[in-house]
């Protein structure tokens, strides 16, 4: 969401508000609550966590030692915070291009003139508001071995496609990138949507007039000019899943072996159930990590298409 | 799916192609819709229909299910719990957040766009890097199941957001009845109050909306901070409520029922609203 961020405004005002600007100054102190309340649950605490990932803390009162970079060797030597790390990057990266893709389909498909469309927003949208508890326990039954979805894979006939979804080590893991895609996807079409309606009709007029296509306008007029929608979309959904925790934690807690593991899922088992608080926190630190370098990438590769149009 | 037939057609007619496309996509919405079919009837099932077949629809609608959740899991107190954490969060969050925002906004000095900036800093920081010495804090000053450990963690949390809409929509909106008001020799306070607040109701409505859902949806602080407390709210109640029926699904089901019957009501009531939210919100 920082990538449309804008630098302070320079408007027309601007000039006005300087001249006077001895009377008409809005307080610093007017900052201060909301200073306190950032500074007390996410300033001093996050740089406190970054100082803790490089010693042995175990949350007793004696004080941690240092440990140099011996959490971070750990980190990349363990089985489960390996297993997580590349889950991590798998479940980011293939959610975020799907449920794009998912969710442009839905909006393009709704902006039609459908008699059911308004209905059909309401539907898809619902996931997305439910909590993520809820969600995760609801698929948690679909998916298991005698539960409804692969009853009615039977009784559709697709009996051969039947799985032990959420227990086989090598499905797992695309089971839970499905039910995160399915609860979240109705929020790229709302995004969409919104984008799609500042694409001006008279744009596609003149373009059937020149004898575009369907498929012409929809390739030169609309989606040039959903790159915008395309931004906030792709930079939600990629920060939200690199911190996954909710679903996971309910429907798999990892598991089978370490398949479904995740960094924020290790960090919390890591910290709350066996007490190792210094290396749990160099799990966040790398996780924390990862998050600003996709964001930097995403914003270099968005930029860089921008100025190709 | 005769239900297409009877809907009001719009100006444009029948044609093949458009009856088709309203077939397929409403193909794709039952596909879509399957999990919410599970749950409504799965937690109206007995468990004998439930261990028959997970499909089918149950011969003999009962309410058991929720009655027995209702009363075994105390999902009354969590409701109540739930509705006191996000509506004190949210207030004070748009106190705060609004407040704030102003003076980011209205200042164009180096340092108020430092500010801000630390501010955004937050809506990429994952909350897991403090969770722990932030866990220890509340601990040291005995807020662990309290309300107010919660509270003072959704306000924080949410700041980033809040400073990001407010400040978004403060800068595109005019100065001229501020400085009328402040020629008329009104402080700054009351200049936010009666003149600058009341212009922010749109954002006001954004950033109510999506706080309040993303505190009431919120799992893994209250789990840490209220979990297997009297405080824990609907989430944290429902995660215990999970193992203590390990499989007795129908109970489960009708127990999350329950818990999202607040959140359906208020969708339905406020779509469009919500919608928009969702929509114009995160655009800021």
């Amino acid at each position: 969401m920082t990538l449309t961020a804008s630098p302070p405004s320079v408007d027309g005002g601007q000039q006005v508000g300087r001249r006077r600007s001895r009377r008409a100054s809005v307080p610093y102190l007017l900052l201060v609550p909301a200073l306190l309340f950032y500074a007390f649950v996410v300033l001093w605490p996050t740089l406190q966590g970054a100082g803790y990932a490089f010693t042995d803390w175990a949350g007793r009162r004696e004080a941690p030692g240092f440990v140099g970079l011996d959490n971070f060797t750990e980190l990349f030597s363990a089985p489960a915070a390996r297993s997580a790390l590349r889950n991590t990057v798998v479940i980011a990266v293939s959610t975020t291009i799907v449920q794009t893709l998912v969710g442009l389909a839905l909006a393009l498909a709704l902006h039609s003139a459908l008699a059911s469309r308004n209905l059909l927003r309401t539907m898809f949208f619902a996931p997305a508001l439910l909590p993520p508890v809820i969600i995760g326990f609801l698929w948690q039954y679909i998916l298991t071995p005698a539960g409804p979805l692969n009853d009615a894979l039977g009784a559709v006939g697709l009996g051969g496609l039947t799985q032990n979804w959420l227990g086989d080590p090598s499905v797992a893991l695309a089971s839970v990138i499905a039910v995160i895609i399915w609860q979240n996807a109705g929020l790229t079409m709302v995004i969409y949507l919104a984008g799609l309606e500042g694409v001006p009709p008279e744009l596609h007029e003149a373009a059937t007039m020149d004898g575009a296509g369907r498929w012409q306008r929809l390739r030169h007029v609309t989606l040039p000019l959903l790159v915008p929608a395309t931004t906030i979309a792709l930079s939600l959904t990629l920060i939200g899943s690199l911190k996954l925790f909710d679903q996971v934690y309910v429907m798999t807690g990892g598991g089978p072996g370490y398949a479904t593991e995740t960094l924020s899922v290790v960090m919390y088992k890591e910290a709350f159930v066996s007490g190792r608080y210094g290396y749990s926190t160099a799990i966040a630190l790398v996780l924390t990590m990862i998050v600003f370098a996709f964001a930097l990438l995403q914003l270099r590769a968005l930029r860089r298409f921008e100025v190709q149009r | 799916m005769s239900a297409v037939a009877v809907r009001p057609s719009t100006r444009r007619r029948w044609t093949l192609p458009r009856v088709g496309a309203e077939l397929g996509m409403l193909a794709v919405a039952a596909i879509f819709l399957f999990p919410f079919y599970v749950f409504l009837t799965v937690a109206l099932k007995t468990p004998a229909e439930l261990a028959r077949s997970p499909l089918a629809l149950p011969s003999n609608p009962a309410l058991a299910n929720f009655t027995e959740a209702w009363q075994r899991g105390d999902l009354g107190t969590a409701m109540v719990n739930s509705v006191v954490v996000t509506s004190l969060s949210v207030v004070l969050l748009v106190t705060c957040g609004s407040l704030a925002a102003y003076v980011l906004a209205r200042r164009a000095t180096r340092l108020s766009y430092g500010t801000y900036l630390l501010f955004l800093l937050g809506l990429m920081i994952p909350l897991q890097l403090g969770m722990v010495p932030l866990y220890q804090l509340m601990r040291d000053l005995n807020l662990l199941q309290t309300y107010t450990s919660l509270i003072i963690f959704e306000i924080g949390h949410q700041l980033p957001l809040a400073v990001f809409l407010y400040a978004g929509f403060l800068r595109a909106l005019p100065r001229d009845y501020e400085e009328a008001a402040r020629v008329d020799g009104a402080g700054s306070l009351a200049v936010f109050r009666r003149i600058v607040f009341p212009l922010l109701r749109p954002v006001t409505g954004t950033v109510v909306i999506l706080s309040a859902i993303n505190i009431w949806n919120d799992f893994l602080t209250p789990l840490l901070y209220v979990g297997g407390s009297p405080q824990q709210t609907l989430p944290v109640a429902i995660f215990a409520f999970r193992g203590e029926f390990a499989s007795q699904w129908q109970v489960i089901f009708a127990g999350m029922g329950i818990a999202i019957v607040p959140i359906l009501v208020i969708y339905f009531l406020l779509q469009k609203y919500i919608i928009k939210g969702f929509a114009s919100g995160i655009k800021g």
